[in-house]
């Protein structure tokens, strides 16, 4: 293979990206924990739900992976129907959270004056309120579940997205070929689509980097406090909160489910973060700041 | 500065309504009402009870009633523990919640802003790598679990301090410490951000050539700089530290306002569940006004920025 003299803006940016080891490391901790959770559970003899009174807290050893539990369910497989979860929760908001989000920004940025103002003050009031009191009262009315936890997310995930889609969107618009695109007759979708977004696809596309954490998180969080999914089906969250009682003589039952909300929330944290250097979006908020 | 205080205060209050109002509406769409016991009463005292505490008068008019009763911190009767007032429920577990959360609040902002700034105006390589790991690292734990492993490391391995519940110093150490190590991470990391680019700032150089002693220059010129930003950052931090305390009280048993929020919601008592989103709304949102003020006080710069924006 030679190397090619120009490189398209996407190799550059891939490039740039494999440059730095934490975020080769993140993505290959991505891609384990994702062929884990596509491929073991029909690789494996065990069931989610299947019961084995006789084998009850086994500790990690070659038939079970990372032990049993108190109803002798193999925790591998539990801890594999958790991460599929886990990445189920965290895309579906953040597939949510671009649509609503870039139409909402796109709206703002666009039409300007009024809209913008009145667009940008509602981002702003719900944008003061801490997002679990939110999420937690409307759980306790619609009742728990993978779908509510979605639901409630995005009912709230999509003002971040709003409002950097806005900010990014008025400083591309003011840019020359925007105008020579106008001058030439395109109309106001056309430039929408074709020449506003894909100039903010780099920004949009660090935010979802960065939702998808934030509500395997939230998930995660319901769940232990027993506000989410809900039995047999476990969620990382879930299980860990199953096995809290046994932490004293059976810890593998709470440090196997929590270790993979951990590797989970720092592989995408660090994919969001080697992203955001390789596109060089060094004025975009760091990882940190964006969980509150 | 006095427009965009008011331009604030403005927001605020229309985002409390937003809480206040989904509050009303969600509580009057779950299912039972305050007079529906296991015995069923008889119809007519049942449709009497009804009418007599307005539940059978139009939204409109419960919803202005449900607001003054708001405005006297009358947030009615819990559902489950029947004798006691949600207002008397939240007087009695917030001190405590106050408490654990000022305890975390003191050991994660010094130690934050000392870690993050030392890294960033010593400039070992090594030091910053290993700030940066270890911020994205700790910011991937969830506090719940952090708080697991401090509780089996601590408390059941080595025994050194309670596993949970609460009454001396030494139960809150584990808790405060759960709570304050995401938190911290940002911080740091913040700080770190911030005071790499002061240090990259001309005064900065202008002082070095002076031969001032390095210190100095920190402590005179860069921690201001440094201070301000994260000051704005306040707000959401405490908002993270009480609504991160509602998993932490559970697990340490502690009986703050937190663990009984969580109660509540596992019990659908729909009152208290509302009572305590209300009063957690109304006193983040006072808290975010409040640090808006002072770092609006702080740096004038900051009002000028966020009205052009």
């Amino acid at each position: 293979m030679s190397v090619s003299v120009s490189q398209s803006y996407a190799q550059r940016i891939l490039f740039a990206y494999w440059q730095q080891p934490l975020a080769v490391m993140g993505a290959a901790l991505l891609w384990v924990i994702m062929l884990l959770a596509i491929f073991a559970p029909s690789l494996s003899a065990y069931t989610y739900f299947g019961v084995d009174f006789a084998a009850k807290n086994q500790s990690p050893s070659l038939q079970h992976l990372f032990g049993t539990d108190d109803l002798g369910r193999d925790l591998f497989i539990r801890v594999c129907y958790g991460i599929r979860i886990s990445l189920f929760v965290g895309v579906a908001a953040a597939c949510i959270d671009l649509v609503i989000g870039v139409l909402w920004g796109a709206a703002a940025a666009l039409y300007g004056g009024k809209v913008d103002e009145c667009l940008m003050r509602i981002v702003d009031v719900l944008n003061a309120i801490p997002t679990l009191l939110l999420i937690i009262p409307l759980i306790a009315v619609m009742g728990s579940g993978v779908h509510s936890i979605v639901l409630a997310l995005a009912l709230v995930g999509w003002l971040t997205m709003a409002r950097i889609v806005r900010a990014q969107l008025m400083q591309i618009k003011q840019q020359g070929f925007v105008m020579a695109a106008q001058g030439l007759g395109a109309g106001f979708w056309r430039i929408v689509f074709r020449h506003l977004l894909p100039n903010a696809t780099g920004t949009i596309l660090v935010t979802m980097a960065l939702t998808v954490p934030v509500a395997i998180f939230t998930e995660a969080f319901l769940s232990y406090l027993g506000l989410g999914v809900q039995a047999p089906v476990a969620s990382l969250g879930s299980m860990a909160n199953e096995g809290l009682p046994a932490l004293e003589y059976y810890p593998w039952r709470i440090l196997f489910p929590s270790g993979f909300i951990v590797l989970l929330i720092l592989a995408f944290n660090l994919v969001a973060e080697g992203l955001q250097k390789a596109l060089e979006l060094d004025r975009a908020t760091p990882v940190a700041e964006r969980l509150f | 500065m006095k427009h965009y205080l008011f331009k604030k205060a403005i927001t605020l209050t229309l985002s409390l309504l937003v809480v206040v109002t989904v509050a009303f509406l969600l509580m009057k769409s779950a299912p039972g009402d305050p007079f529906q016991y296991e015995q069923a009463l008889p119809e007519e005292i049942y449709q009497q009870l009804a009418t007599q505490h307005g539940l059978r008068a139009p939204l409109l008019i419960q919803y202005v009633g449900y607001l003054k009763q708001l405005v006297s911190l009358d947030f009615g009767h819990s559902l489950i523990y029947k004798e006691r007032k949600v207002w008397d429920m939240i007087a009695d577990g917030f001190p405590t919640s106050a408490l654990l959360g000022f305890e975390a609040l003191f050991l994660c902002v010094p130690l934050g802003i000392f870690a993050g700034v030392t890294a960033a105006v010593l400039k070992r390589g090594w030091l910053t790598n290993s700030l940066i790991f270890m911020s994205v690292l700790t910011v991937s734990i969830p506090s719940f679990i952090l708080a697991t492993l401090l509780q089996y490391g601590f408390a059941i391995s080595l025994d050194w301090l309670p596993i949970a519940r609460w009454g001396s110093f030494f139960h809150t150490i584990l808790p405060a410490l759960s709570l304050a190590v995401m938190p911290m991470a940002f911080i740091a990391r913040l700080a770190f951000t911030r005071t790499a680019h002061e240090m990259k700032q001309s005064y900065v150089m202008a002082a070095i050539a002076k031969g001032l002693p390095l210190s100095y220059i920190v402590k005179a010129h860069v921690l201001r700089n440094v201070l301000v930003p994260i000051c704005g950052y306040l707000a959401p931090l405490i908002a993270n530290i009480l609504t991160g305390s509602f998993v932490i009280e559970k697990l340490f048993a502690i009986p703050g306002l937190g663990f009984w929020f969580v109660t509540s919601v596992l019990n659908r008592d729909y009152p208290l569940i509302m009572g305590i989103t209300v009063f957690y709304c109304f006193l983040i949102l006072m808290i975010t006004l409040i640090v808006d003020l002072l770092s609006a006080l702080l740096d004038p710069r900051l009002v000028r920025e966020r009205s052009a924006r």
